[in-house]
C-alpha cells in the first residue's frame, strides 16, 4: 500500500511535467472570473494541450483525444492543478455533453463536433434540469413538436435552468418531451442545438448568493433538423442516463477554504473567554479535528479511486461520497468560522474581511453546492439503491400518462 | 497509486473470512458473553496463533510470521467483523508492539517468540481511574524494581501473562515489564459494558517489575504506542462498522410495515447511506494509517489520529443506527445487535476516546505548523 506511481506512470508524470514547464502560460490571476478574457485564456490552453495530446487524454486519437488511459488524465490533472491552469469551463462539454453525442450522434455528427470540442474551439453546456423539474429530471416539461411542412424537424418551446456556462457556450444538449401522451420517463427525447440560434435565449440568474454564475435559458419556436436528435425518439430518458452517469464522476466536491485555512484564521482571532486565541478553545478544537478527519478520509478515498483507476478498473461506489461530505462540510466550517469572528463575522466585503471573505462566500457557495449535481437527499437515495441495493421509492406517476400527471404551481 | 490491498492481501482477508465465519459465528461470541467464568474463546486464540496471524507483524527471527502491519490491518478488518472474543488487540496490537518498539534485545528475544506461538497473552496497563491519563493523577510507582499501587481497567488482565505497566519511576514515570503470574499480584475481573472481552484491576503489591524502554520515557513511549495501536484498531472498527450496516439492510430488507419493506423508506435509506458514508471515509484514514504504520513515516500521528476518530465514529454511529434499525427486536437479548453496540464502546475507548484523540490530532497540526 503506497501512493507511488507505477514506472509508466512516472514516465508520463516527468514527460508531463516537463511539457508544462516549457508551455504553462502564466495565468492572470487578476482576471474576473469567466470574463471574455478568461475564456480566450482558457480555449488557447486548450488548444495547446489538444495539440500535444493531453486534451482528453483517454479518448482515442481519432476523436481528438490523446489515447491514454484515465490514470494519464488524473497525473496530468494534478501536475497542471499546480499551474492554477484548471479553467473548469470544458468539464461539462468534454466530461457529459460530447461522450454523449459521441455515444448517440450518427458519423457525421461525432466528426463534425468531437475535434472543436477537444481543442477547445467550441464549448458544450447541459440543458436538463427545469424550473418543475429538478431532482425529478424527467418531468421536463420543455416540449417539441414535429413542424407540421413535412420537413421532419421540429419546434422547440419552454425553458430550462440552473444552465451552467449557458452565455459562452456554442452548444447544449436539450432533454424535451416529444410525447406527453406516455408516462414521463418514455416520452422524453434528446437533441443538440446551436446556442447562437436566435430562438435560444439566454439570461442569468440572479441567485441568492448576489452572483450570477448559473442561468435560464428560453426557446421560443426553436427549429431544429431531425439529424440532431442523440437516440430514438422517445428514448431520451436512456440517453440522459448516460450523461448523467458521467456527471457524478465530473462533478467534484467543494474545493478551496478547508481546515487549514480555518486554522489559521482561528490562530488569529481572540478566545471566547477573551484569553488566548479561538484556536485554544476546546470546542473549536473538537469540531476542527472531526473536519480535518473528514476532509482526510476524502482526500484518502480519492486516492482509493485513483488506485482502481491506476490497475485499469473501474473506481469504487466509495467515490459517490465525495460532494455529499464535501458541500455540508463547507457550510458548516463557514459557519463556525463566522461564530468565531463574532460580531465581525457578519462583514463580506473582501477588503475587511479575513481571506477576502471567503467563508462568507463559502457560505453561500456551500447552499448551492449542497444542490446542484444532485441534491444530498437524491446522492442518499443513489447511494442507498445503486450501492448498497436498497429499493427504490414506490413511483405514483410510473404509469400515468405525463399529461394527465398532478402538478403544482 | 497503489492505495488499495494487494491480490495477496485480498486473498489472506478472503480466507480470515472464510475462517472466522465458520469457527467464529457469534453463537461462539454469545458463549464468553453469556458465561461469567469464561473470559475469552481459548480455542480460537489458539488457532489463530497456529494460523499465524499473532505473529503476523513479528519479525521472522523472533518467531513471528513477518508478514507485515498491512497484512496485520487485513486480519484486524476482519477480527473487527466478527466480534471476536480473543485478546487479539491488547496482546498484538499494544503489548507486541511495545516490545518491538521500546524492548531489549534479550526482552524481544525472551518474549516475542511466546507471542506468536500464542503461548503468552500480555496486556498494557495505563489508567488508573476516570478520566485521561495526567502525569501527576499517576499513583502507581517502581521503587528499587519493586511496583506498587493498582490498575484499572487493564483489558485482558485476568488472563495475561504479561503486562506493560505505566508508574512513576523517580521524577517522571516509565515503563514496566511485569509478569503477572509472579509474586504481588492479584487481579480482579471487572463487570464493564463488553463482557465478550477481559478486562481487570490489578493490583501490585511490591511486584518484579523490569523497566522497558528508557527511564522518564513512559508517557512519551505509550502515546506512541497508543498510535500504532490505533491503526490495527481502526481496521477492527471498520470491520465491525461494515458487518453493522449489513445487518442493518438485511433486516430492512425482510422486516414489513406499512405494507411495504422498511428499507423502501428514506428514513432508513438515508440512514444506511450515512453508515455507509461514514464507513467508507473511516476505511479510507485507516489505510492512511496502515500506511504510515508499515513505511515508518513520520506522519503516524496524524495519520493514527485520523483513523482512530474516524473510525471510532463510523463503528459507533453504526452500531447505533442498526439497533434502531432492528426497531424492539434490536433491543432484544437475542438480537446481535447489542454485540457491537457493547464491543463499538470497548474498541472506542481502550486506548482513549475520542476527546484525548481529538486534542492531540490537533496539537500535533500545531506542532507542524510551528516546524
Amino acid at each position: 500500500m503506497d501512493f507511488n506511481d507505477s514506472p509508466e506512470e512516472a514516465a508520463f508524470r516527468d514527460h508531463a511535467r516537463d511539457w508544462l514547464k516549457e508551455n504553462a502560460p502564466k495565468r492572470d490571476t487578476a482576471r474576473a472570473r469567466r470574463s471574455a478574457d478568461e475564456i480566450v485564456e482558457a480555449k488557447s490552453w486548450q488548444a495547446k494541450k489538444a495539440q500535444a495530446g493531453y486534451a482528453c487524454i483517454p479518448w482515442p486519437k481519432a476523436t481528438g483525444g490523446g489515447g491514454g488511459t484515465p490514470m494519464q488524465k488524473v497525473i496530468f490533472d494534478q501536475e497542471e492543478a499546480a499551474y492554477g491552469l484548471n479553467f473548469g469551463i470544458f468539464e461539462i462539454g468534454l466530461g457529459m455533453c460530447v461522450p454523449t453525442v459521441l455515444a448517440f450522434g450518427d458519423d457525421a455528427t461525432k466528426a463534425r463536433f468531437a475535434g472543436p470540442a477537444v481543442r477547445g474551439d467550441e464549448v458544450w453546456c447541459q440543458l436538463f434540469s427545469e424550473p418543475a423539474a429538478g431532482s425529478d429530471v424527467a418531468a421536463s416539461r420543455t416540449k417539441a413538436v414535429l413542424a407540421d411542412d413535412g420537413s421532419g424537424d421540429w419546434i422547440i418551446d419552454g425553458q430550462k435552468v440552473w444552465t451552467s456556462g449557458a452565455h459562452y457556450s456554442d452548444f447544449g444538449i436539450l432533454l424535451v418531451r416529444t410525447d406527453p401522451d406516455v408516462p414521463k420517463h418514455k416520452g422524453l427525447t434528446m437533441f443538440w442545438i446551436d446556442m447562437h440560434d436566435p430562438a435560444v435565449e439566454v439570461r442569468p440568474i440572479h441567485q441568492a448568493s448576489g452572483g450570477s454564475e448559473f442561468n435560464e435559458v428560453f426557446f421560443t419556436g426553436l427549429r431544429v433538423k431531425d439529424s440532431q436528435r442523440l437516440g430514438e425518439v422517445g428514448k431520451g430518458w436512456n440517453v440522459a442516463l448516460v450523461t448523467l452517469m458521467n456527471e457524478r464522476l465530473a462533478v467534484g466536491g467543494a474545493t478551496g477554504i478547508n481546515w487549514p485555512e480555518l486554522m489559521a484564521m482561528a490562530r488569529e482571532i481572540p478566545g471566547a473567554n477573551g484569553e488566548g486565541t479561538a484556536l485554544k478553545d476546546a470546542g473549536f478544537r473538537e469540531k476542527l479535528a472531526d473536519w480535518y478527519v473528514m476532509a482526510e478520509g476524502l482526500k484518502m478515498t480519492r486516492a482509493r479511486s485513483m488506485t482502481a483507476l491506476s490497475r485499469g478498473q473501474t473506481p469504487g461506489p466509495e467515490a459517490s461520497v465525495g460532494k455529499v461530505v464535501s458541500a455540508l462540510q463547507l457550510q458548516d466550517m463557514a459557519s463556525e468560522a463566522m461564530d468565531r469572528l463574532d460580531q465581525f463575522g457578519i462583514i463580506d466585503d473582501p477588503a475587511l474581511a479575513p481571506l477576502a471573505g471567503a467563508f462568507q462566500q463559502g457560505y453561500f457557495w456551500a447552499a448551492g453546492l449542497r444542490i446542484a449535481g444532485g441534491t444530498d437527499e437524491i446522492l442518499k437515495n443513489i447511494i442507498a439503491e445503486r450501492v448498497l441495493g436498497l429499493p427504490g421509492d414506490i413511483r405514483v406517476d410510473r404509469d400515468v400518462a405525463f399529461k394527465d400527471q398532478p402538478r403544482g404551481a | 497509486m497503489n492505495f488499495d490491498w494487494s491480490d495477496d492481501q485480498k486473498a489472506l482477508k478472503g480466507e480470515a473470512r472464510r475462517f472466522l465465519d465458520e469457527r467464529c459465528p457469534t453463537t461462539r461470541v454469545r458463549k464468553v458473553l453469556d458465561d461469567a467464568a469464561t473470559l475469552y474463546d481459548a480455542d480460537l486464540w489458539k488457532q489463530v496463533a497456529e494460523l499465524g496471524w499473532v505473529g503476523a507483524a513479528i519479525p521472522e527471527e523472533h518467531g513471528g510470521t513477518g508478514l507485515g502491519h498491512i497484512e496485520l490491518c487485513a486480519l484486524a478488518e476482519e477480527l473487527g467483523r466478527s466480534v471476536a472474543p480473543i485478546p487479539f488487540s491488547s496482546t498484538v496490537y499494544l503489548f507486541a508492539e511495545a516490545i518491538m518498539l521500546a524492548g531489549s534485545e534479550a526482552q524481544k528475544t525472551a518474549i516475542l517468540p511466546k507471542i506468536a506461538a500464542g503461548d503468552l497473552i500480555g496486556a498494557v496497563a495505563s489508567s488508573e481511574g476516570p478520566g485521561g491519563l495526567t502525569p501527576g493523577g499517576l499513583r502507581c510507582k517502581v521503587e528499587g524494581g519493586r511496583l506498587t499501587g493498582e490498575k484499572l481497567p487493564v483489558t485482558d488482565g485476568s488472563i495475561a501473562h504479561h503486562a506493560i505497566v505505566l508508574a512513576q519511576d523517580g521524577q517522571r514515570p516509565s515503563l514496566f515489564l511485569v509478569d503477572l503470574t509472579g509474586e504481588g499480584v492479584s487481579r480482579e475481573t471487572l463487570k464493564t459494558l463488553d463482557p465478550t472481552r477481559d478486562a481487570a484491576k490489578l493490583t501490585f503489591a511490591n511486584a518484579l517489575a523490569e523497566r522497558l524502554g528508557e527511564q522518564g520515557q513512559g508517557l512519551d513511549l505509550l502515546q506512541r504506542i497508543f498510535d500504532r495501536a490505533a491503526v490495527p484498531m481502526a481496521f477492527e472498527q471498520v470491520g465491525g462498522a461494515e458487518r453493522c450496516l449489513e445487518m442493518a439492510k438485511d433486516y430492512a430488507m425482510q422486516r414489513y410495515a406499512f405494507g411495504r419493506v422498511i428499507a423502501s423508506y428514506q428514513a432508513i435509506k438515508h440512514k444506511l447511506a450515512d453508515i455507509y458514508v461514514k464507513t467508507e471515509l473511516a476505511r479510507s484514514n485507516a489505510y492512511y494509517g496502515a500506511w504510515a504504520l508499515a513505511s515508518g513515516a513520520a506522519e503516524l500521528p496524524t495519520a493514527a489520529a485520523a483513523a482512530r476518530l474516524s473510525a471510532t465514529e463510523a463503528y459507533d454511529f453504526a452500531a447505533k443506527e442498526n439497533l434502531q434499525t432492528h426497531g424492539g427486536m434490536g433491543f432484544t437479548w437475542d438480537a446481535d445487535c447489542h454485540l457491537h453496540y457493547r464491543r463499538s464502546r470497548q474498541l472506542g475507548l481502550m486506548v482513549g476516546g475520542p476527546p484525548v484523540w481529538r486534542e492531540r490530532l490537533i496539537g500535533e497540526l500545531e506542532k507542524r505548523n510551528a516546524a
